[in-house]
């Protein structure tokens, strides 16, 4: 079972780009799941057990992927044999580089502080950072065909997604 | 094991026949066994009327297993050989008890060096391990079901908390399997509960069940939306329940006592035990009263004569129900919710019937919570919902419960760190591989090390399993490329494979975590507890092996049928010819040999079974191909 080869976008029924339709998504993992969960094979023999298995599994992979903004793009571009988090891919523009550190400051302090409330402020602003960035992908992905430009801002959303986890687990540890 | 599956004599012969299925929860304080019946989840009584079992399992001195109510009565008299709330000790070792000085057990390290870390408690029947206590529990819920239902089970759906970790499921399901018990799924208890309320009142929407068992505490917050419940975020405490309560209470009035009795000297077992269930019953009669009183005489003749008022019971407790809370706003946060998106709060447990557990979570959630369904009872009708539908007497394809894996699993990596492979709140089943290279040259091994837990450092996590692989071919240090593939399953139960990839020789081993019992050890206990005689023992498996090749000859003609177009005529050639072996070794009496045939015939229909899930899946989402989906 390599997942990696699997088609996410045919699974689902959807065309490959990175716009998404999140409510037909979500509709068909359901159908998927309803056809494939473990729960409809607890009496089948053990090879239908083995594709129930193999299936609901491929498809929360899928589903978990498509439906996260930065996976979607980070998958999108291993369709097209590009490793968007490998460590040959460094360059990152100046300018997100020095936003970098000081949102990497800005969390230390928070951190030092034990300011819950001033983590959680800096969470949602991120939030918001990130989904104007998910529009600038359509735009690059959907659009203008753009894979460079793509590629890099696929970085930054990583790395935006790498810092909110951050905050979260510096929320986690102060509650 | 073929010895532990229930014969269902019916099965290949009436195929529409109701299956006797169900329910059970296994719970701290209390056990309940329900089923459905005539279309409605029922509480299965047993012959004094009584739904809750409390889960108390008494040693006699007789020699006899004693559980129940019966149990329970004798605590006081016989505290070393009564054993309560077993379940906080499942999958635990002795160090995870560290309130061992108020528990009048004699607790022992298990001896046997494959599990070190088990611990058993010393009785006049000898060692036990809280499996096998636990099993005693459910035998007797099982003997209570064919009684009012008048016939063998095909299986039960057992209920685990969901912030219970892989050992303590692993333990759960090696007590069903100990009490014969064919567990058709194991289900978390706020799912249980969800299914039960869902669909009792045609719920739709973002709703939190909040659960305060006798010994653990979860909250999950679920989405509910046409017959499918998807678990977005679970978290808890598998630590902390109503006895953390009753306990607050027993150690107020130690203090009480001890302010009047200077001289006053340790407790027995007896009166620890005594005290502790004045104390419980002190706390259940604070929830509609102002003060309780406490009185009894201990052992060395001192009277006990106090009152507590329900202000100081708040006082004393205040900080276990704040301590629930922060277990509450992790699962809100992993779910992504907002108070104001939460449609509704169901308390589940006899312990949210206190009334400052009521106002805390009524003040978190800015709602009142839901109380319409009996708190004891809700998780047990929930789960045998659930055993209705798996065991195949509804076809209910409106109902799909989806859940998650409550804690990350990852791996050692360098410097005792951990490597997270799968994060909590992950959809299951899921499967996931991870990397890893050799640091040496020449290197022909690799250990392995499975921790469960959140935290950075490994020695703050669980540690489930160790193992090593063997068999690398030697190569420079950096080449080698091992895959390490967690895989958990529906039950919420993990297995681990490694794999060597970069020369094609594949050295692979399957682990099952340290702390249940080993497939010898059930095997040896399941024969103990069989007191037929070997012949009948044999006809018993031949039957079943009998029973499981006709049942899967049916399915597979059935599909051949209907499906056989999806794959080459030579693929159906050749399946149908493991049919025909199989059809030929079942009319010899050889129960090894069928089973031997049934798994070639399993083996040789699997490539069919992919391509038949793949249609079904793909005419599911209106008739699109995807056959050339790779798995």
């Amino acid at each position: 079972m390599s997942n990696s080869q699997a088609d996410y976008f045919q699974l689902f029924a959807l065309p490959e780009q990175y716009a998404i339709d999140a409510k037909l998504l979500e509709a068909n993992f359901r159908k998927i799941q309803s056809t494939s969960h473990p729960d409809r094979f607890v009496n089948a023999p053990a090879s239908e057990k083995l594709a129930s298995m193999q299936l609901a599994t491929l498809s929360n992979e899928a589903y978990g992927t498509l439906k996260n903004a930065a996976k979607r793009a980070k998958y999108l571009l291993e369709r097209r044999g590009i490793d968007a988090v490998a460590d040959t891919n460094t360059a990152l523009p100046m300018d997100f580089l020095i936003q970098q550190m000081e949102w990497r400051e800005q969390l230390d302090d928070a951190k030092q502080a034990k300011d819950i409330e001033s983590l959680e402020r800096f969470y949602v602003q991120l939030r918001a950072e990130a989904k104007s960035m998910e529009a600038q992908l359509t735009e690059l992905f959907d659009v203008k065909k753009d894979i460079a430009a793509a590629l890099a801002l696929t970085r930054e959303l990583v790395f935006i997604d790498k810092v909110c986890a951050d905050i979260q687990q510096a929320i986690e540890y102060l509650d | 094991m073929a010895l532990l599956q229930i014969s269902e004599p019916g099965m290949s012969a009436a195929p529409h026949q109701h299956k006797l299925a169900v329910g059970i929860d296994l719970g701290t304080t209390n056990s309940l066994v329900a089923t459905v019946r005539s279309a409605m989840s029922t509480v299965l009584q047993d012959g004094h009327g009584h739904a809750l079992l409390p889960s108390v399992v008494r040693y006699a001195p007789d020699g006899s297993v004693v559980v129940g109510h019966e149990a329970q009565a004798q605590q006081s008299n016989d505290p070393t050989n009564t054993v309560s709330s077993v379940k906080r000790f499942m999958g635990r070792s002795i160090n995870d008890i560290t309130d061992r000085a108020h528990i009048p057990y004699r607790f022992v390290s298990a001896s046997n060096e494959q599990h070190s870390k088990t611990l058993q408690i010393e009785t006049r029947a000898g060692l036990k391990s809280p499996v096998e206590i636990s099993a005693e529990i459910l035998k007797s819920l099982k003997v209570r079901a064919e009684k009012s239902l008048g016939g063998e089970l095909v299986g039960a759906v057992i209920t685990v908390p969901a912030y219970f970790d892989d050992a303590q499921r692993q333990a759960t399901k090696d007590a069903a399997r100990l009490a014969g018990i064919n567990v058709l799924r194991l289900l978390n208890e706020p799912t249980a509960a969800a299914v039960a309320y869902g669909l009792d009142n045609a719920s739709e929407g973002n709703f939190v069940i909040y659960d305060l068992g006798g010994g653990t505490f979860d909250v999950s917050i679920l989405h509910l939306s046409k017959g499918v419940f998807e678990v977005l975020a679970t978290n808890g405490d598998s630590a902390l329940g109503g006895d953390d309560f009753d306990h607050r209470i027993y150690c107020w009035v130690l203090d009480k006592v001890r302010e009047s009795n200077k001289e006053f000297a340790p407790l027995t077992e007896s009166d620890t035990r005594l005290l502790l269930t004045k104390s419980r019953q002190a706390k259940e009669w604070l929830t509609e009263n102002f003060e309780a009183q406490i009185l009894c005489r201990l052992s060395n003749g001192i009277l006990v004569d106090v009152t507590l008022s329900a202000d100081k019971f708040v006082e004393i407790t205040q900080h276990l129900v704040i301590k629930t809370l922060s277990p509450t706003r992790k699962a809100m946060r992993d779910a992504h919710l907002s108070i104001e998106e939460i449609n509704g709060v169901v308390l589940v447990g006899g312990a949210t019937r206190m009334p400052h557990i009521r106002h805390a979570v009524e003040d978190y959630f800015q709602q009142e919570p839901l109380t319409n369904l009996d708190p004891d009872k809700v998780v047990a009708l929930g789960a045998a919902i659930q055993a209705n539908i798996l065991a195949g007497n509804k076809n209910d394809d409106e109902l799909l419960l989806l859940d998650v894996t409550p804690l990350s699993l990852g791996l050692e990596t360098m410097g005792g760190l951990v490597e997270k492979v799968i994060h909590r709140n992950s959809t299951l089943p899921i499967a996931r591989a991870q990397e890893f290279t050799t640091y040496k040259d020449g290197q022909t091994a690799m250990s392995i090390h499975v921790v469960q837990g959140e935290r950075e450092l490994v020695n703050d996590c669980r540690s489930l399993a160790r193992f090593t692989l063997r068999g690398i071919p030697p190569m420079a240090a950096g080449a080698a490329r091992i895959r390490v593939t967690f895989t958990v399953d529906a039950d919420g139960l993990l297995s681990v494979s490694a794999r060597e990839q970069s020369t094609g020789v594949e050295a692979r081993i399957e682990v099952k975590p340290s702390y249940g019992l080993t497939e010898d050890e059930i095997t040896t206990m399941l024969k103990a507890s069989f007191s037929s005689a070997e012949d009948d023992k044999k006809a018993r498996m031949l039957a079943e092996a009998k029973v499981s090749a006709g049942a899967i000859i049916n399915s597979v003609n059935l599909a051949l049928k209907t499906d056989g177009h999806l794959i080459s005529a030579a693929e159906q050639e050749a399946i149908r010819d493991e049919i025909k072996r199989l059809e030929t070794i079942t009319q010899a009496d050889d129960a090894h040999a069928i089973n031997q045939a049934v798994e070639a015939l399993n083996n040789a229909t699997e490539a069919f079974a992919a391509a038949r899930m793949n249609a079904s899946v793909s005419s599911a989402l209106s008739g699109k191909a995807i056959n050339s989906l790779e798995m």
